[in-house]
């Protein structure tokens, strides 16, 4: 049970082009995927979400080739969160919640239902704002939310784009203390696309480094977080120090 | 409508942060928590006024059409014969109206934009391109040719056909951005504008007067027969949308969010454009093209129930839709005499609420 690449490729144009990416995320625990602007994270994240169409390759989740396998029943065992949700519709964090079931309800939610909703949305520390409409949150709450929807769709694998943008400090540390409780304490498989490399050494378990849409590292944090592996990565020098909780990436 | 990111940083004012993870033990029971389209009891309450209050205003319309200025004495023969006369124009205004408000409604849950109407995107400028090269083809001859059911459903699959091309090559994602896609339904609708004024020059005046009386939205313009067609095809398009409202709520949440929960996204798209292109189509070929009755509709519904479930959208959208155009029918036909003109009141108000929502919004 992993989530496996194969070969896959994005052409954007003659002289863009992601991949060929061969690669394996195992199953449990958080994968975070660092590397520098436009190295690719995102589309293998997306392709890998089904929201983007793959061009050559195949991909396949636990066992699911996410291309000729119904959305429907992908649906349930992976879920992806992007960085922009656009609503026209007004919601309450417990109704967008709610749509997180859909794939298990077709839209009729039952007591079951309710049961995980209520979970996903005590787990992100939601409960006494679940009535509150989106539009009266701050972006931390809004980011929350989002993430109690993918949450409650109870699904194995959870792939976020980039969740700590537009974060502060403190709901950026929230966000992923979360995560990692939502890794260990919920078992869920966690690929998560990150810009911090500090953020993704500290909370991940695997660390998968790309560039010019290849994957040039894949490791544990320990491995990765050296000074002439993320100069590499980065184009920029970097030194890890012993910092109080572990290694830092020191880059400026 | 969307949150852009600043907004999202910066809420004006933002709420406290919940004290702590413990607070949630002390938050309430899980019997008393449910989700769905309804908030609580007061939210229920208000839509059921507001539907009642909508259905009484419908029935009186509808009453006050039938019997206002009846010449006949009440209850006999003659004035017997009036009601079942306007009882016509009636049926076709509620067609209409379903056609408008349920289309609108599903229309723009698909474009994921509360502004945009099929009838801005183009659709008028598609009828007028048939109706004109179908009386440039045909010329005079097409007085009678066109009228009739077969020519009545000609022109319907035409349009649908035509319309379900159009909306799902500029809904393929190919235009991310909602400006494009506007520009796009614009200039198209300026090319097939120019195509059919280009045509019109070329046409004799009877010819040219015989397509301008089908051009003017009228309800005088619906023929009694049309109907028995226009409505079994209406209540099944209707029907096949209210099946999917589930899978329309999910689509609301916009094109990410609704693969992401498992919706054939592309196939779902192109079944919502088909079905709404049948619905503008039919309403379009019954009394010619309207722009903003649908739009009027939708957006009070949008405003009074205030809810995401389509199953409660659609009936308040299609009440609003019946009392908006029979108010504006009455009133033209009886109080001023007018005939059956509506689309000069109904573009009038519906005109000037898109502009005011348009200016209040700021954004599209």
């Amino acid at each position: 049970m992993s989530i496996t690449l194969t070969d896959v490729t994005k052409d954007y144009s003659d002289k863009v082009k992601i991949g060929a990416v061969t690669t394996e995320i195992e199953s449990g625990g958080v994968t975070a995927l660092v590397g520098p602007n436009g190295a690719g994270k995102s589309t293998i994240l997306t392709m890998i979400g089904r929201l983007l169409d793959i061009d050559q390759g195949t991909i396949e989740v636990a066992g699911h080739d996410i291309v000729n396998t119904p959305s429907k029943s992908i649906a349930k065992i992976l879920s992806v969160l992007r960085q922009e949700n656009h609503f026209v519709t007004r919601l309450t964090v417990r109704q967008l919640v709610g749509f997180g079931r859909f794939p298990h309800s077709r839209g009729r939610l039952t007591i079951g239902d309710e049961k995980y909703i209520s979970e996903a949305i005590d787990f992100l520390d939601l409960t006494e704002l679940e009535n509150r409409y989106l539009d009266q949150l701050s972006g931390g709450q809004r980011q929350r939310a989002y993430v109690a929807m993918v949450l409650a769709q109870n699904t194995d694998y959870v792939l976020l784009d980039e969740p700590l943008n537009n974060l502060d400090m403190q709901h950026a540390v929230q966000m992923m203390q979360q995560l990692r409780r939502a890794a260990d304490e919920l078992g869920r498989t966690i690929v998560i696309v990150l810009h911090d490399i500090n953020f993704a050494a500290h909370y991940s378990d695997k660390i998968l480094a790309m560039k010019h849409g290849q994957v040039v590292k894949h490791g544990t944090p320990a491995e990765i977080m050296q000074d002439h592996v993320l100069s590499e990565i980065f184009n920029t020098d970097v030194n890890v120090i012993e910092g109080p909780n572990g290694p830092l990436a020191v880059y400026y | 409508m969307m949150f852009k990111t600043a907004e999202r940083d910066f809420p004006d004012s933002p709420p406290p942060e919940p004290r702590s993870p413990g607070a949630s033990a002390a938050g309430p029971a899980q019997a008393d928590r449910r989700s769905g389209p309804i908030t609580d009891r007061r939210h229920m309450r208000r839509y059921i006024l507001i539907m009642t209050a909508l259905g009484l205003l419908a029935v009186g319309v509808t009453f006050g059409i039938m019997t206002w200025d009846n010449p006949g004495e009440t209850g006999t023969r003659p004035w017997w014969l009036i009601v079942a006369m306007r009882r016509d124009s009636l049926i076709t205004i509620a067609v209409v109206a379903v056609c408008h408000a349920v289309a609108t409604v599903a229309f723009q849950t698909a474009v994921n934009n509360r502004i945009l109407t099929p009838g801005i995107m183009g659709f008028g400028s598609l009828y007028t391109a048939i109706q004109t090269t179908a009386v440039f083809l045909l010329g005079v001859g097409s007085a009678t040719a066109l009228v009739g059911v077969g020519p009545f459903l000609m022109q319907m699959a035409a349009m649908v056909v035509l319309a379900t091309i159009l909306y799902t090559w500029l809904l393929s994602g190919r235009f991310s951005n909602i400006h494009i896609m506007l520009l796009v339904g614009v200039v198209i609708g300026g090319v097939l504008g120019s195509l059919s004024n280009f045509m019109q020059r070329m046409l004799t005046p009877s010819e040219f007067d015989v397509l301008q009386a089908r051009l003017f939205g009228n309800i005088s313009n619906a023929r009694a027969d049309y109907l028995p067609y226009a409505i079994p095809i209406v209540l099944v398009v209707v029907a096949l949308l209210w099946l999917r409202a589930n899978t329309l709520n999910v689509i609301a949440l916009g094109r990410t969010t609704a693969q992401n929960l498992g919706v054939a996204y592309r196939r779902e798209l192109i079944i919502i454009m088909a079905l709404v292109s049948v619905l503008v189509a039919t309403a379009t070929a019954l009394v010619g093209p309207m722009m903003f009755l649908g739009f009027l509709a939708a957006i009070l519904a949008y405003q009074f129930s205030d809810t995401y479930s389509h199953r409660m959208l659609f009936p308040m959208a299609v009440l609003f839709g019946y009392t908006i155009l029979a108010g504006s029918y009455f009133m033209l036909r009886h109080i001023w005499d007018a005939g059956g003109a509506v689309t000069i009141i109904v573009e009038l108000i519906g005109g000037l609420v898109f502009l005011i929502v348009l200016m209040r919004k700021g954004r599209l």
